[in-house]
């Protein structure tokens, strides 16, 4: 009798699960031109050169404008502040500002706006957290009202992408009399959005700026209002997402995302973003021995023979899904300078097993692949290892301790992803990682002499030609195992028109109400 | 009695302290709180300039010290990630916990204590085997599982409620529901067992022979008599509710301190997670202590031993 009525109960449950599916939302957004959104992550202020998150990149775009803009389907660079912009030489850079632009206070925006905002973010003694965004900037001085002269430290080819890409521009007056801690909880900004008001830990109440300056390559603000909540549970999402009181979340995994595209009500894009997944091994030997034998990584045809050993297409396809693709080389497809002319390791098993045996490791060994986020995509690599013999034990850790720990040299394989903060630039990724900094666990002298040359060549021709060479050897040393792409599910409501692109910032600016 | 209270006391402060060291060491090695703080991708000058600005160079006891030194004049610090006092956080946050830890007690003894009376009354028939189903189904199910199950049901499916948030006692109702569910089985098993015990005594077969009306004996005589371990026990459990408030308060994305210990566990925010931890240790160990003096007070057998 019991049994029965827990059996019926569990039925009418899943009953009325997927009836859920088929109801009109209760209150979508559309009625009161108020599109509601959700983020996982509390952002810890709204001053962009104080916070690091992801979330911090967005709220940004909407609330302020850099002096230049990059066109997120050509990736070609306009004046978004500035009018117009040229190099005079290799380390100074002349920008002429737009005239009657506002700030939300009313106030115009000049040429003493732009020179203490970068002045101040360049200053060490700020202590701004971004200080990557910043830290090649010499000075920045005032030649006109409406005009300023950015001087450089050195040359440095990544200066349009971080002027695009990060550091707005703030109002003069404003931040220095209330200071970051007051900026961060009332901001006031050029940008499409005006931020009205801010619950720390629960939402973020954006307004259209009605007097957003006409000529903008952002275009013009289309929605009335933007509520931005803080909902930590995905699960939560979902829910609110399918009632209507949301109208646009994101991250969703893979298997929830099939599940909430079959709801009538909701679009769900799962668009390509800059993150890339791949393994890397302690080829530099900074680990010694583990599981009590010599690291087997130092040898290239182990590390080759694991490039052969993965499903990169399967995993793609499989656990990312949506636009996933396999990537070869170190380095996301669309970034400048990522060559795709690289040695491919195609997936072959007998081809890795006879690489391990030439290696002297007939039987294959036992290792450790440390990963710190997406626990089945790992698990999908220590199958593929285990075809070939390798018996790979995973370890899963923090994202802090994991870093901790392989920046002691303690680790000999980690799975680990970059998203190269939507840097459109392969030197936000192969620069950080092979430049013999912390985290370059290669250590290659050939591959770091390409690539610094290229950083700071401003000849587009031959940085590309560096990039390429310095891929190339990365890709026939084997020092890492780039896998594939990472996808980001946009689950929105059919009434929002709404664009992902490949950098993962959404830009709600030019959505609008179908 | 008052040999057995400073006994009680000294053990509760010993407690307190050993949280408080415990909970400072283990968030200090469970990763460099420097590498996350300064976030993904973060240079190692960055990494060093975190470490000496939040002073994680130093050695490991004089940081306990210092910090336990301040925490004793109210001091609890800055938060590392958002700009606000640690004392502050926690005021803000603590109206919202609060309200749900007693909402869901009185949840839980409103559906636990008619539910272990009526088991009671009929010991061994379907009524007590489903009064204790009920209870049991509630413990056996996690807690963020039966939040998420009540969110499909009155929030998707019926729409009676909204799902996250707590500007309104609406959105208080599944939290409780599922935080208080989980208490149930505590409390209904007492209920049944005192009630059973006391309906046995002599007291009562004496009450029945006068011809004493079957409520009043029931509620007069007896629930009087049974429910008193109960009140001890129900302390003990909003001290849990209290904690266990962590996971329902991120599902139903209530802003309160469980919510806040878990985002601040999440990214690292030492101060603010200890400053929790400590806080709710002291309000466990404050009515574990009340109710052993109740306890004590009530049966002289305890406070001898």
């Amino acid at each position: 009798m019991k049994k029965k009525s827990i059996n019926l109960l569990s039925i009418s449950l899943f009953i009325l699960m997927c009836l859920s599916c088929f109801l009109q939302p209760a209150f979508a957004g559309k009625k009161d031109d108020t599109l509601n959104i959700a983020f996982s992550k509390e952002l810890e202020t709204l001053d962009r050169y104080f916070n690091t998150a992801r979330e911090g990149i967005v709220i940004a775009r909407h609330a302020y404008d850099n002096l230049l803009y990059r066109d997120p389907v050509t990736y070609e660079y306009k004046g978004l502040l500035a009018k117009s912009f040229k190099w005079n030489t290799d380390t100074e850079m002349e920008i002429v500002l737009r005239e009657g632009v506002k700030f939300h206070n009313g106030q115009e925006l000049t040429a003493d706006d732009v020179a203490y905002t970068l002045n101040f973010a360049a200053n060490p003694d700020n202590k701004v957290k971004t200080q990557r965004y910043s830290d090649w900037i010499d000075k920045v001085e005032k030649t006109g009202t409406y005009s300023v002269k950015i001087m450089l430290k050195k040359p440095f080819p990544a200066a349009l992408e971080f002027l695009s890409g990060a550091n707005p521009i703030y109002p003069k007056e404003y931040y220095s009399s209330v200071g970051p801690d007051g900026f961060g909880v009332k901001p006031i900004g050029t940008g499409p959005y005006k931020v009205v008001e801010v619950i720390p830990g629960q939402k973020v109440v954006l307004e259209k700026n009605e007097n957003y300056f006409k000529d903008s390559p952002k275009g013009q603000p289309n929605i009335g209002k933007i509520v931005w909540r803080t909902l930590p549970e995905v699960n939560t999402q979902m829910a609110e997402l399918m009632t209507g009181s949301l109208d646009w979340i994101w991250l969703v995994p893979p298997d929830q995302a099939v599940k909430l595209a079959e709801i009538p009500t909701l679009t769900v894009t799962p668009a390509e973003t800059m993150r890339i997944g791949y393994i890397v091994f302690d080829a530099a030997n900074r680990s010694g021995t583990e599981h009590g034998m010599d690291n087997p990584y130092v040898n290239l045809k182990v590390r080759q023979a694991i490039n052969h050993a993965i499903n990169r297409d399967s995993i793609a396809k499989n656990l990312v899904g949506g636009q996933s693709r396999s990537v070869y080389s170190a380095c996301f497809p669309s970034q400048f300078g990522c060559e795709q002319d690289v040695k491919q390791y195609e997936y072959n098993p007998e081809k890795a097993k006879k690489l391990l045996a030439e290696a002297g490791y007939p039987n294959g060994f036992e290792t450790t692949l440390y990963g710190y986020r997406n626990r089945d995509f790992a698990e999908a690599m220590i199958g593929d290892l285990a075809a070939v013999g390798i018996k790979a034990n995973l370890m899963i850790m923090k994202y802090s301790a994991l870093r901790e720990k392989a920046r002691a040299g303690k680790t000999q394989m980690q799975f680990l992803t970059w998203g190269s903060y939507s840097i459109n630039d392969v030197s936000a990724i192969v620069s950080h990682f092979f430049e013999f900094e912390a985290d370059d666990f290669s250590r290659d002298p050939m591959v770091r002499d390409l690539l610094v040359e290229a950083d700071t060549s401003i000849d587009t021709a031959k940085r590309k030609k560096l990039y390429s060479q310095a891929l190339k050897l990365i890709a026939d040393q084997a020092y890492w195992c780039p896998m594939f792409t990472y996808v980001s599910n946009n689950c929105y409501s059919k009434d929002l028109d709404f664009t992902p692109y490949p950098d993962a910032v959404p830009r709600f600016f030019q959505s609008k109400w179908k | 009695m008052l040999i057995y209270t400073l006994k009680r006391l000294g053990l509760a402060i010993i407690v307190m302290i050993t949280v408080s060291m415990i909970s400072f060491m283990l968030l200090r090695v469970s990763g460099d709180p420097a590498i996350s703080l300064a976030g993904e991708g973060a240079s190692s000058a960055e990494i060093e300039f975190v470490r000496e600005q939040y002073g994680f160079d130093r050695p490991l006891i004089i940081q306990y010290f210092e910090w336990a030194g301040r925490a004793i004049q109210g001091d609890l610090g800055n938060s590392a990630y958002v700009k606000q006092s640690v004392a502050q956080m926690l005021r803000e946050r603590m109206g919202v916990t609060m309200t749900l830890g007693i909402c869901s007690l009185t949840f839980a003894m409103l559906l636990a204590i008619p539910l272990g009376m009526l088991a009671a009354i009929r010991p061994n028939t379907w009524i007590d085997r489903l009064a204790l189903s009920i209870s049991v189904m509630g413990q056996a199910m996690p807690s963020f599982w039966f939040g998420l199950i009540l969110i499909i049901f009155f929030g998707v499916y019926l729409r009676w409620l909204p799902i996250s948030g707590s500007d309104t006692w609406k959105h208080f109702v599944m939290p409780t529901i599922a935080l208080g569910y989980y208490a149930t089985p505590a409390i209904m098993r007492l209920v049944r067992s005192g009630m059973l015990e006391v309906l046995a005594s002599d007291h009562i077969r004496t009450a029945r022979a006068k011809g004493l009306r079957w409520p009043k004996i029931l509620f007069k005589h007896t629930l009087r008599n049974a429910i008193i371990p109960v009140v001890a026990v129900a302390a003990v459990q909003l001290g849990f509710m209290l904690g266990g408030s962590i996971v329902i308060e991120a599902i139903f994305a209530l802003n309160g301190l469980g919510n806040l210990a878990w985002v601040s566990i999440s990214r690292s925010d030492l101060p603010v997670v200890q400053a929790i931890v400590l806080f709710l240790s002291i309000i466990y160990i404050f009515l574990t202590f009340m109710a052993d003096i109740f306890n004590a007070f009530l049966d002289p057998r305890i406070r001898s031993s």
